[in-house]
């Protein structure tokens, strides 16, 4: 068992409801008749709006540059006319500053000459420079800036590439359909990737409910790379980075610190996949795949969609949803965002969009915590959620600090199980939230 | 687009289908076959007896708790198991007013479900065997036809019952205090004399495995409690032959009752698998130690009681270690 698969202790099996698009290839959208462009679409600070309205972008433009190194430029994913720059909603549920193109329906959409250059040949800092220049992002949903991880800090070296095949959200299938359908992209962007960090070794770890991308991604390893294809067990959340790292290493990240400190770095398939697509098609990143699914969709899907596209007009491509449809969540349903306006876009780091129908949602009555302790089964970093939930429903912040609330990622397992849906992530978040704002230092 | 109203919940958007109700109905349902023992062994009276526990343990939530309250079914087995643990002929104004207690004082005076320290139908209990010291300890044979009354079960309330039934002390009060022992097979069958519930051993271990199965019970406790208990007595036996063996320790008395509906009530059971340990093993020392030490000839109800009010330090002592928080962190 150990030999085969790797887990990692707790965690939870929820429905995986992966067979509604698992089997569906991936299709391409075609493009809106508007594109919302939020400036902010990546962890670190928004990009630096550099176009103005009645300006006319081509495919591929920057509508805004980066700012600094922690940050990515955002370019227009069709050729148009900026119609409006200001504050529009955002798939994180609040308002962002963001660009509105209305799409040229009779403009080529053609490829340009190269924006991004040949990889061959270029110096490590130059690949940071054009991944950069390309806007890649971590395209798991954290959207990290990508170019950051491949310039690890000099006093960390890293000895192994970890590339995370998990995707354990429910629903998602996304990063499934790449490593089926595009297994030497993948490759390819391992390749960039480990030339740049001068790392000889990877592991991609992909959960054993998918054969056929395991099969896909063993078959086209090129020959003068050491990389492994690990199955590891099918549990959520399997897919989150410390949970990875434990099943490829057998080391704990330590409390507090990130995967480095391990010499490992650990990146999304479609991330790496997304690298590769800069690199042979010359074009940033201004498109992604997003699964489309949940029990409230007429019409489930893989879809490339071009980044910007309105919810509205995604949902619509799929005929719409359902009349017991209740609830439109970005993401999959256990770290998901739910909204309320389907005028937000697709961004970046939006993974997939899932509608649940009336009775799959957590609208049901509260109980009292009666201590039954699977919270405690639950959580994959060993917490107490239910003493957690205790103290945030007090308000006393600084004993959940010494709880090891820091170490707490938000994945949802405790208030997936809690039989008195008692709603235990978002009181965690919210004392993240409440320490942040009383004391910048802590969590 | 035909959405109308769309809901915006935090994450996780998902749950699993186990709600508290779910749960203590699901315990509710597999006591009904130990009802039905208890039926059979002692007929009509031990209807009267469950059915007037928790009709009142009900009627108390009702009156005292919030609304809806009763839907979660804890009321509903806190009665239930009051009415197990009590003898055939115990009157039954008496066993309503235990009930009452129970909800009250074992549940209610501490902020309600979720929030008391002790297992309530065991404050009830205990309330019940301090108040009434005899007639919580004359238990009626069992047999005689389905609708004989045992003992006096309809004396007025305020007096005490008249001592006109026909008697037989249990296996363990037999044992200790007039030497005797019983079959095994009496103990494991339970056509002996004893509390309503305690006496079906097998269809009480049924109904803790159904639970198990489905994930309702946490089978940690009435294992290390069983398993404690037979270890010791075993022991004790080896080295003193006139005390009971293993087997006869853990069939008589309300031991696998206690163990597997008692001491598992979540709330007042430590919540980390490693305290669960604790826990079961700390009740069986203090079962075996009351039984073959102590005053009275059975210890099931104190030894839970006791380890309840360790629950809070045993759950401190035991917190699970953090990921990433191991001292040595091989690279």
């Amino acid at each position: 068992m150990v030999s085969l698969r790797t887990g990692f202790r707790h965690g939870i099996h929820p429905p995986e409801e992966k067979a509604l698009t698992s089997h569906l290839p991936i299709r391409r959208m075609p493009y809106p008749d508007e594109l919302v462009l939020p400036l902010r679409q990546h962890a670190g600070k928004p990009a630096k709006l550099c176009v103005k309205v009645g300006d006319h972008v081509e495919r591929g433009d920057k509508v805004g540059e980066a700012d600094g190194f922690m940050s990515v430029p955002i370019h227009a994913s069709a050729a148009g006319t900026v119609v409006d720059v200001g504050w529009w909603p955002h798939p994180d549920g609040s308002m962002a500053e963001s660009v509105r193109i209305k799409v040229d329906r009779f403009a080529a959409q053609v490829p340009r000459p190269r924006l991004v250059p040949h990889w061959e040949g270029l110096t490590t800092q130059q690949v940071v420079k054009a991944v950069q220049e390309a806007g890649v992002v971590g395209l798991g949903g954290a959207a990290f800036p990508t170019h950051v991880k491949l310039a690890p800090p000099k006093d960390n070296p890293v000895h192994t590439l970890i590339i995370n095949g998990a995707e354990c959200e429910p629903y998602l299938t996304s990063d499934h359909r790449t490593m089926v359908e595009y297994p030497e992209r993948v490759h390819f962007g391992i390749r960039v990737m480990m030339r740049a960090m001068g790392v000889q070794k990877c592991v991609i770890g992909v959960e054993l409910n998918k054969p056929d991308a395991i099969e896909a991604l063993r078959r086209t390893v090129p020959k003068d790379l050491d990389v492994t294809i690990l199955p590891l067990t099918v549990k959520y959340p399997q897919g989150a980075e410390k949970m990875l790292i434990h099943a490829v290493t057998g080391v704990e990240v330590p409390s507090g610190k990130l995967p480095v400190t391990v010499g490992v770095v650990v990146q999304n398939v479609g991330s790496v996949s997304a690298i590769a697509e800069v690199f042979e098609t010359g074009l940033p990143l201004i498109e992604r795949i997003v699964t489309v699914s949940g029990h409230g969709l007429q019409k489930p899907a893989n879809l490339i969609v071009p980044v910007g596209t309105k919810l509205r007009d995604l949902l619509a491509h799929c005929d719409g949803v359902t009349p017991d449809a209740v609830e439109v969540i970005i993401g999959g349903p256990m770290m998901g965002q739910a909204l309320a306006d389907l005028d937000a876009p697709v961004i970046k780091g939006t993974t997939g969009v899932v509608v649940l129908e009336k009775g799959e949602t957590r609208e049901a009555a509260v109980y009292p915590c009666i201590h039954c302790g699977r919270c405690l089964d639950a959580c994959p970093v060993f917490l107490n959620p239910s003493l957690l939930g205790d103290f945030a429903r007090k308000q006393q912040y600084e004993q959940m600090v010494d709880q090891h609330l820091a170490d707490c990622m938000l994945c949802g397992s405790c208030a997936y199980v809690c039989p008195s849906n008692i709603p235990l992530s978002q009181l965690f978040q919210a004392s993240k939230l409440a320490l942040r704002r009383a004391k910048p230092a802590v969590a | 687009m035909s959405i109308e109203r769309l809901i915006v919940t935090a994450s996780p958007h998902i749950r699993s289908q186990d709600s508290v109700p779910r749960i203590m109905w699901n315990v509710v349902a597999s006591l009904v076959p130990v009802v039905v023992a208890a039926t059979w062994f002692f007929g009509v009276s031990a209807l009267l007896q469950i059915a007037t526990a928790t009709i009142a343990a009900v009627l108390t939530e009702r009156a005292t708790g919030k609304g809806g309250a009763i839907a979660d079914g804890s009321a509903t087995i806190t009665g239930l198991l009051l009415g197990l643990t009590l003898p055939a002929g115990f009157p039954l104004w008496m066993t309503a007013l235990g009930a009452a207690f129970a909800i009250v004082f074992g549940k209610q005076v501490w902020g309600g479900l979720g929030q008391n320290v002790f297992n309530p139908a065991l404050v009830g209990r205990a309330f019940l065997q301090a108040a009434f010291p005899v007639a919580i300890t004359t238990w009626p044979s069992p047999g005689g036809g389905f609708f004989t009354l045992h003992g006096d079960l309809f004396a007025f309330p305020l007096t005490h019952p008249l001592p006109n039934a026909v008697t037989s002390a249990t296996p363990l009060g037999l044992l200790k205090f007039e030497g005797k022992g019983t079959g095994i097979t009496s103990l494991i069958i339970g056509n002996t004399g004893g509390s309503l519930g305690e006496t079906a051993a097998l269809v009480i271990l049924a109904g803790g495995l159904y639970l198990a199965w489905r994930g309702y019970l946490n089978w940690i406790i009435p294992v290390s409690i069983m398993v404690t208990v037979m270890a010791l007595s075993a022991i004790i036996h080896f080295v003193d032959a006139v005390k009971p063996d293993a087997l006869f320790m853990l069939f008589s008395g309300g031991l696998i009752l206690g163990a597997v509906y008692f001491a598992t009530d979540p709330v007042t059971a430590p919540i980390t698998n490693l305290g669960k340990w604790v826990f079961g093993i700390g009740i069986g020392i203090l079962v075996v130690v009351i039984r073959i030490w102590g005053g009275l000839p059975e210890g099931v109800m104190y030894a839970i009681l006791f380890m309840n009010a360790l629950t809070p330090f045993i759950n401190r002592a035991t917190q699970p270690r953090v990921f990433g928080t191991r001292l040595v962190n091989a690279a």
